[in-house]
């Protein structure tokens, strides 16, 4: 049950990473290969936000395994966040990628404390 | 051009092997909290090797030509397999146990192994790809 779960999670979050890329780029200049990677970007932000505001509720169980593990986890990417990052220094973007490396860590981790504060904290003493 | 449906269903239905891979990890070397997260640590940086061969394999080079196999494989599989959000509440988490060494030993130390597991790879897979007779796409002589 727990993997159907986490499959499902996975089987949603791609698609939405996916089609947020896609909507983003085309606002930020799609066909643009040297452009900041905001499609990835907002992924990863929003699901890191998700996966904070799920923490603070203190959500456990199948809904877990289906929105933490399955959903968060497939939204957000570290893969083609590396390798943007890659291509942006490999193009004489240093600047660019060392951005898109403080920007995404400092966001991400800002946006998991946002969403466990929005619900009431962490609840650990 | 491929109906944008049928990549969808490509990206979803890597996402879903891609996660369940991840959870299949996370269930064989399972991760004491406050610990080092070593499990989500090796799937991130083998996830971005594994993304530095296929887009050099694909987009880079044109090697790989199938239309679905970047939807699949890369924003499919190796997105849903890799995970950011789990990495930074991983990180908040220690920090909220004042494992402030161990947080930035880890959020460091997994954003400086993926991007050398990406660049890496895909030095590599150029430099492979280099020495290999033109590619003929479709199997045509």
């Amino acid at each position: 049950m727990n993997w159907l779960l986490v499959a499902l999670g996975g089987a949603v979050g791609a698609p939405l990473r996916y089609l947020t890329d896609r909507a983003v780029q085309a606002r930020h200049g799609a066909g643009l290969p040297y452009v900041f990677p905001w499609g990835t970007f907002t992924a990863n932000a929003a699901g890191s936000l998700l996966l904070g505001l799920l923490t603070g509720a203190a959500v456990s169980g199948p809904a877990h395994h289906l929105l933490a593990t399955g959903l968060c986890g497939a939204l957000t990417t570290y893969s083609t966040f590396s390798y943007e990052t890659l291509r942006l220094a490999e193009t004489g973007r240093g600047f660019l990628a060392t951005a898109n490396v403080l920007a995404s860590l400092l966001v991400g981790l800002g946006a998991v404390f946002l969403g466990v504060e929005l619900m009431g904290g962490f609840g650990v003493s | 051009m491929i109906p944008p449906r049928r990549v969808l269903a490509a990206v979803a239905a890597g996402g879903a092997a891609g996660a369940t891979a991840r959870y299949a990890a996370s269930l064989a070397w399972p991760a004491a909290e406050g610990e080092f997260p070593w499990t989500v640590f090796v799937v991130n940086v083998s996830g971005c090797a594994l993304i530095g061969v296929l887009m050099v394999l694909t987009v880079e080079t044109g090697r790989v030509t199938r239309p679905l196999v970047r939807p699949f494989l890369g924003v499919g599989v190796l997105g849903g397999f890799t995970t950011f959000s789990t990495y930074a509440a991983d990180v908040s988490g220690l920090l909220v146990r004042q494992e402030v060494a161990r947080a930035v030993a880890y959020m460091a130390g997994t954003a400086v192994a993926a991007l050398l597991a990406v660049w890496g790879a895909a030095v590599l897979t150029r430099a492979l790809v280099d020495r290999l007779p033109a590619g003929r796409p479709g199997g045509a002589a």
